[in-house]
């Protein structure tokens, strides 16, 4: 463990965002996280990667203390997630939301602002405008006043990443923040991920795409209920890894997995 | 039992058994709301049928209320494909208005009539056997068994009939219309003997039995089993034996004979909440308990399989890693040692053979888990 | 009309008014958070708590019976959350069973207090049916001054009410206590259903929860500003039921006010701007016109394409037989084109006019052009793209045409050899 990272200062031995330590968490009498111990390091672009049913989601919500495991604890720059809310930003599955619901792009982004409010207190214009830049940053500002069900998929993507950019965070977890977004979209988050890797932000994304994983992403966690594997993506993304990740259920995938690695892939741009 | 007696109860019975047959499907397809909506909305059948025709008769009132019942499912139908409303809003939409015709209908050209709401609400079962039915002057014994029964007969026949068609429909409706069978023709089936029932049953026992009859039953026999057949028998079963419980409670306190039926019913859907074998209350958290406990225990050898053999781990140092109390630890190793997976050694612990063969099965366990849950099982 | 002017009537429109506003705005969370049948439930599971307090109380103490309500009301929200949490059984019978079950007892309990003794019962019936008439200056303080604590509850709360319906998981990871909150949302609306129940009754208290905040959806895309509207079409129906059932004679009050906010829920889900209905049928129609017109200028552009002659005229049947569409619908269409400037008629012939067959040749482009796309970018084989390029050419804008055309180097023939128009519409008719 680490003591009073608190006060640390960016010195070359960075100590891991997050420590997860002997994870176990079962919904209801289903496991579906066995006794994992991963540290994610900070300053990185992390991918958890696995098949479905693997606990990806559950380890990030573990993360968030949004479940609770039968055993293990987990750490966030040294204390429990409860201490070090403002540091978490949090994007989540696309489909977790009523996209009906009568909000605009803008009112959405305000929300991640909702925590720095605190109870009672109403956001006023100024809170507006920040949640008004953070949707410029992910280059949408011009929907701000948009009926959220009104937006593409990529464009309900990039808002609830603003939302996450408002909450002002040092670390950022989001669930499959690729799944169903266009390649423009998909793009644009990924350099955006890069410049907030580049300002000292940790993110920490559940990805599906295996073939983008090696481009971009620094550090991996192989799930499989049980950790299979965690490390940089050159040393852990591996073939034997891959393998025992996804079973005896894989074949396509770790093939493509396998073409991709022996020849890197043309970039489609 | 007197002859009054019995045929309160085979009444209940039938009504029991044949809203709980068709309910059971309501149940499967998470609209069992409908199921109340349809058993109000049919009022203003009910009304119209009684002021076009002039008196009580039960056919006119049974074709008014089946066309508004199924009035209910289309409308529903039509504002949530709007996709405006959503559909539970728009069933808590559509009864109240329809209710409301109903009620106004009644209160300005059939008040004092004997067609008043507390019957259509609360029925007269009591009065079952002082309704004799009369073909050409002959009796043919009470009217409201003679409805209820031959209610109960359509739907074992829709059910057994449609076994297949109403079981694919309601799990796997994509899979249903691919091989030609369709999901909306099935639906109004089943709404249209929703309909027919609720209204045959209303009469004798009131809406608000209807209601009970046709959700309790089945979400009680759900809880109770994983086949569908077995589901349906149960749930009739269910419905009958609510009725014969309900009667005796009433017989017992004086009381609504209609209200002691759903009340019981519900007394058993609580029972069986509470300690299905499978899915109850009692059985999900001993298992959930269990589970937690065999985690445990599987950390702590997996945690001395990794630890020197030669000098042991000590219950503190366990406790200390897992965040544990000294306690628990100590409780696991105790279980453990009983078991031979593990023995101390010195002031510590390590593992036996027995404890080393354990992680191995356990680590196939889970992968095997792993499988089920990626497999799409259910 | 003296009745207007009477302080008991103007007593029981105050209080209705109040009640369907406080619980249009409740049912607006209602509707949002998909449990709208929640408030049907509740409405009927206080039956039982009413029966208690009588038989507890021995009188009808208005004050009681309302706890009593209550109490039973949250029983059963409670019941329905342990069993949805806890068990298999979903939202919807869990709804059903404490709805039929709560009120089976409580018809239980009413049939054995008929048979007490000394009690005097008759007044615990209104409590099902609603009286709205019977309210009693007493008891429209006491519904005004919970009223408004519901509602000043729901205004402080607003921010973090709206983020229980909208994300729970977001606010529980930004330190929100959501289970606190979803609680605290189920106890106001047990109060405002136990205190609607007195107008309208166990079985249309639905209606004034759900009826007004559907309604109100339909008109903005703002919780605020939903929220205002539903309590205003609450109270605007309460009040017109309430004026209609005094003035008809035996035309009751709940039934009234729910047919009123039915009226109103029917024209927003119809005529709403924007999310009406009717709106979208008219956008549809239109958007049909234009197409069945850009098809005919282009069927016709093609037929003289492939005869190298646009100014003679084309037999309408040689067009009618392209697309085998309804000569009626056909001749509507080209009745509308004709209008345009775009066709010129003789008899059963057409012939476009030149700003017609630039039209048409504006068309065309599209199309060909993403078949080219189509082909070259996507992989498809030449024969298959024809019909999605039919549906894209009407859907594509002049800009991202010209995109394309960039694109794709500005080619000059389509996958099945056939040219593509340029971009500037032809001023000779040369080829």
């Amino acid at each position: 463990m680490v003591d009073g990272s608190d006060s640390q200062s960016q010195s070359p031995s960075v100590p891991p965002a997050i420590e997860v330590h002997d994870l176990t968490v079962a919904y209801g009498t289903q496991p579906a996280l066995w006794d994992v111990d991963v540290d994610v390091p900070a300053e990185k672009l992390c991918a958890i990667i696995g098949p479905n049913g693997a606990g990806k989601s559950t380890l990030i919500k573990a993360m968030l203390g949004l479940v609770k495991p039968l055993t293990g604890w987990v750490q966030i720059f040294g204390a429990p997630f409860a201490k070090r809310r403002s540091w978490v930003g949090y994007v989540p599955q696309r489909s977790s939301v009523d996209w009906d619901f009568p909000t605009t792009a803008l009112d959405v982004v305000t929300m991640g602002l909702y925590g720095r409010l605190g109870w009672l207190r109403r956001p006023r214009r100024r809170h507006r405008e920040e949640a008004l830049a953070c949707l410029d940053k992910v280059g949408i500002a011009d929907l701000a006043g948009r009926q959220i069900r009104q937006l593409s998929g990529g464009q309900q993507q990039r808002v609830f990443l603003a939302r996450a950019l408002a909450q002002d965070a040092r670390i950022y977890l989001m669930d499959e923040p690729f799944a169903g977004v266009d390649a423009a979209t998909e793009r644009a988050v990924m350099e955006l991920l890069g410049t907030l890797r580049d300002q000292g932000k940790t993110v920490v994304a559940v990805h599906h795409d295996l073939q983008t994983v090696p481009r971009y992403f620094e550090h991996v966690t192989l799930l499989n209920m049980r950790l299979v594997a965690a490390g940089p993506v050159e040393t852990t993304f591996t073939e034997k890894n891959l393998q025992q990740a996804y079973g005896g259920r894989l074949t396509a995938l770790t093939r493509a997995a396998d073409a991709l690695l022996a020849n890197p892939p043309l970039d489609r741009e | 039992m007197t002859y009054e007696q019995w045929v309160i109860v085979a009444v209940g019975a039938c009504v029991g058994a044949g809203c709980a047959l068709i309910g059971a499907f309501l149940v499967l397809r998470k609209i069992a709301m409908l199921g109340d909506a349809i058993s109000h909305a049919v009022l203003p059948g009910i009304a119209i049928a009684f002021l076009l025709s002039g008196s009580r008769a039960t056919l006119p009132m049974v074709i008014g209320a089946g066309i508004f019942g199924v009035l209910t499912v289309v409308l529903v139908g039509a504002l949530s494909r709007t996709r405006r409303i959503n559909e539970d809003a728009s069933i808590g939409v559509v009864f109240p208005a329809l209710f409301s015709v109903g009620v106004i209908l009644i209160s300005k050209y059939a008040a004092g009539v004997d067609l008043d709401l507390d019957c259509v609400l609360f029925g007269e079962i009591a009065y079952s056997a002082l309704d004799t039915l009369r073909v050409g002057g002959a009796s043919l014994g009470p009217r409201p068994l003679w409805i209820t029964g031959g209610i109960l007969l359509v739907n074992l026949v829709v059910v057994l009939v449609f076994f297949k068609e109403l079981k694919l429909t309601s799990f796997d409706p994509e899979l249903a219309a691919a091989i030609g069978i369709s999901p909306v023709v099935m639906h109004y089936v089943l709404m249209s003997a929703v309909s027919v029932t609720v209204v045959g049953s209303f009469e004798s026992v009131g809406a608000i039995l209807v209601v009970a009859m046709l959700i309790v039953p089945p979400a009680t026999a759900y809880l109770l089993t994983n086949s569908l057949a077995m589901m349906l028998v149960l749930s009739a079963l269910c419905g009958a034996a609510s009725a014969v419980g309900g009667y005796a409670v009433s017989a017992w306190l004086d009381c609504s004979v209609a209200g002691a039926m759903a009340t019981v019913s519900g007394l058993m859907f609580v029972v069986a909440l509470v300690l299905s074998p499978r899915y109850g209350l009692v059985a999900q958290a001993w298992a959930r308990a269990l589970l937690g406990r065999r985690m445990r225990e599987q950390l702590v050898l997996l945690h001395l399989g990794s630890a020197s053999a030669q000098h042991g781990t000590a219950a503190a140092e366990l406790a200390q890693r897992f965040r544990w109390r000294a306690a628990q630890a100590e409780r696991l190793l105790g279980g453990l040692e009983r078991r031979k997976q593990v023995e101390r050694v010195g002031d510590g612990w390590r593992l036996t053979s027995y404890g080393t063969e354990a992680i191995e099965r356990a680590g196939k366990d889970v992968l095997r888990h792993a499988d089920e849950d990626g497999g799409g099982a259910a | 009309m003296e009745w207007l002017a009477s302080p008991t009537f103007r007593t029981v429109l105050l209080g209705a008014t109040l009640l369907g506003a406080v619980s249009g705005v409740i049912g607006c969370f209602a509707l949002l958070r998909r449990q709208s049948l929640l408030g049907d439930a509740l409405a009927h599971a206080a039956l039982p708590g009413v029966c208690v307090a009588f038989i507890v109380t021995g009188a009808k103490h208005p004050l009681s019976l309302l706890v009593g309500a209550g109490a039973a009301g949250l029983c059963g929200a409670l019941f329905v959350m342990l069993v949805v949490r806890g068990s298999r059984i979903k939202e919807d019978s869990a709804l059903g069973i404490v709805l039929s079950v709560f009120f089976g007892l409580g018809v239980v309990l009413l049939t054995r207090i008929q048979k007490m003794p000394a009690g005097n019962q008759s007044g615990l019936d209104q409590f099902l049916f609603g009286q709205a008439a019977t309210l009693l200056e007493g008891d429209v303080i006491v519904f005004s001054v919970v009223g408004v604590a519901v509602l000043v509850v729901i205004a402080l709360l607003y921010k973090e009410l709206k983020l229980l319906c909208f994300d729970r998981a977001f606010g529980a990871i930004l330190g929100f206590p959501m289970r606190g909150l979803e609680v605290l949302l189920t106890v106001l609306l047990v109060v405002v259903v136990v205190i609607g129940l007195s107008t309208v009754g166990v079985v249309l208290m639905v209606a004034s929860l759900i009826t007004p905040a559907a309604a109100a959806r339909q008109w903005t895309d703002r919780l605020s500003r939903m929220l205002l509207l539903s309590a205003l079409f609450g109270a605007i129906s309460a009040a017109v039921g309430v004026v209609a059932s005094a003035s008809v004679s035996k035309l009751p009050t709940g039934p009234s006010i729910v047919i009123v906010s039915s009226a109103l829920l029917l024209v927003s889900v119809l005529a709403a701007p924007r999310r009406g209905v009717l709106w979208a049928a008219l956008r549809a129609r239109r958007t049909a016109h234009r197409v069945r017109a850009e098809n005919l200028l282009k069927d016709v552009y093609r037929w003289c394409e492939r005869r190298g002659d646009f100014e003679t005229f084309v037999p309408l049947t040689i067009v009618m037989g392209m697309r085998g569409e309804p000569g009626r619908r056909l001749y509507r269409t080209r009745d509308r084109l004709v209008r345009r400037g775009l066709l010129l008629v003789d008899g059963d012939q057409l012939k476009l006019t030149r700003q017609g067959r630039r039209e048409a040749a504006r068309m065309v482009r599209r199309h060909r052009l993403w078949e080219v796309y189509l082909v070259r970018r996507l992989e498809l084989p030449a024969d298959h793209v024809h019909r999605d390029a039919e549906a894209m050419e009407h859907a594509l804008t002049d800009e991202l045409v010209e995109e394309l055309g960039a694109l794709l180097g500005h080619p000059e023939v389509d996958p099945h050899g056939q040219p593509i128009p340029p971009r500037e519409p032809l001023t000779e008719p040369t080829k």
